[in-house]
């Protein structure tokens, strides 16, 4: 029987020797993660700069929804858009099932109303003390609150990080749109599931360790943005 | 002879009222700014200075009329506590330029935000977070700010509160300045005797009404009447300063 130190050495290896299968496998959470944010990012800092200032009705509904989003269970969420992609959904003629690009929605979904309540809740906060001011400057609302998003950057950089978090730890619901597909939509948390399964732990492992750094390194991130830092002057206009 | 032409008027209350849910913050209040004018809203803690301030200003929500003439167009206002954002003082100022005037050349913003900075003695500091500077230069930022986009009239919230005596005197020589180069001025202040170096008019506040509203010279030495006179006397809570 393999000893828990011979799993270790052999899940060493396979990081230390930058393994083909293990790279591919990370690359693709990296792409497929890092995309699901840049569109949850652009998607959830509007969304959440026009919320904090925008006034309607229903909107108390709107923001509701929007906070239990943020506990949306990820297999739900992978089961609507299987339902969406699915051959006999409304979006099944596209073809993207069990393709990278079904995770991205996936991991959009996912990261989307974490950003857009996140970033409403920082936007709000700093209009609180700072947004007569702005107004008085002659900024309307939805420049004041792009505008306190730029002075919040590090705060909705740390929100941004919790957001990638969110994504790349993420299994369920790419396992269900993506299929796990080896060397397709094979991504590190979906790999580790298959390779424990399979009794295959020195890979599962190995990857454990990778996205445990991945963590740990969003951390320290998190530790260490400044809490203040100054644009130059050639990027305002 | 030709009698000189009256101040034009700049912006006017009447009847204005200003509520915060159940609080009436400022009731039927009656004002009117002319260019040039000094104003200095004087009262104590809670008698809606800053709240008439704010209306004058249109950042708050009021019922009855509110008349801004076109003269009155560029406004600015300086807050008790200056909101910096998170940028170096001359982005603060550039960024306040290209809000109140969008289409000025950049190059001009510059040259403007610079001699903001300047007069204001900052000039050094450009490269500084704001949010690193001590209170009486973030307050001299805050003022030069508001001077910078050459507003027809500069609202100020207790200019000199929280600051230290030398930092005060640097503010109040500021404002003189702006005074004297014809800049019409509305400041609250609890500070009598900085009311009575810089102002043209008093306002007294009482209650969240306009109670008062006197020449400078007419208030100090005859005119205050009934409650104004006992705050000047110090008989209500603010004892004068001179």
């Amino acid at each position: 029987m393999t000893t828990f130190t011979d799993i270790l050495a052999t899940a060493f290896g396979l990081v230390a020797g930058a393994d083909a299968s293990l790279v591919r496998t990370v690359a693709l959470s990296f792409a497929v993660s890092g995309s699901a944010c840049f569109f949850a990012a652009w998607l959830g800092l509007a969304a959440g700069a026009w919320l904090a200032v925008a006034r309607f009705r229903g909107r108390r509904v709107v923001l509701l929804a929007l906070d239990t989003l943020l506990a949306l269970p990820s297999v739900v969420a992978g089961l609507a858009v299987y339902l969406l992609l699915s051959r006999s959904g409304p979006l099944g003629s596209w073809g993207l099932l069990y393709t990278p690009t079904a995770m991205v929605i996936v991991q959009t979904m996912l990261a989307l109303p974490i950003v857009a309540a996140l970033a409403r809740q920082v936007v709000a906060d700093a209009l609180r003390d700072g947004g007569d001011q702005l107004r008085s400057l002659g900024a309307g609302p939805l420049l004041c609150a792009l505008l306190m998003l730029l002075h919040e950057r590090w705060a909705v950089v740390t929100l941004l990080l919790i957001a990638f978090g969110r994504a790349i730890a993420e299994v369920g619901a790419v396992m269900i749109v993506g299929g796990n597909i080896a060397g397709f939509t094979r991504v590190m948390t979906t790999t580790i599931a298959l390779e424990t399964s399979k009794g295959d732990l020195p890979l599962a492992l190995a990857l454990g360790f990778i996205l445990l750094a991945v963590v740990a390194l969003l951390n320290i991130v998190i530790a260490l943005v400044p809490r203040s830092n100054e644009l130059h002057a050639a990027q305002l206009p | 002879m030709t009698t000189p032409a009256p101040p034009r008027e700049l912006l006017a209350l009447h009847g204005a009222s200003v509520s915060f849910g159940a609080v009436d913050a400022l009731r039927d209040a009656n004002l009117r700014v002319h260019a040039g004018d000094v104003v200095a809203i004087v009262g104590a803690n809670g008698s809606g200075k800053t709240t008439l301030l704010r209306l004058l200003h249109g950042v708050v929500a009021y019922s009855g009329r509110r008349e801004v003439a076109a003269a009155a167009g560029v406004q600015a206002m300086v807050f008790q506590r200056p909101f910096l954002l998170r940028l170096s003082v001359w982005n603060n100022l550039r960024l306040a330029l290209w809000l109140a005037h969008r289409h000025m050349p950049r190059q001009e913003r510059g040259e403007r935000a610079m001699q903001a900075l300047r007069r204001v003695g900052l000039a050094t500091l450009r490269d500084r977070p704001a949010r690193s500077l001590s209170g009486g230069e973030q307050q001299r930022l805050a003022l030069a700010r508001g001077w910078a986009v050459r507003p027809d009239i500069l609202f100020l919230d207790e200019p000199t509160a929280n600051l230290d005596p030398s930092a005060k005197k640097e503010v109040e020589s500021l404002l003189a300045g702006f005074a004297a180069e014809g800049m019409t001025l509305v400041m609250s202040t609890h500070n009598l005797g900085q009311a009575k170096r810089l102002a043209t008019r008093v306002v007294y506040m009482d209650g969240g009404r306009i109670d008062t509203d006197l020449p400078t010279e007419a208030f100090f030495n005859t005119g205050a009447q009934g409650r104004a006179d006992l705050f000047l006397k110090g008989r209500l809570t603010w004892a004068i300063d001179v």
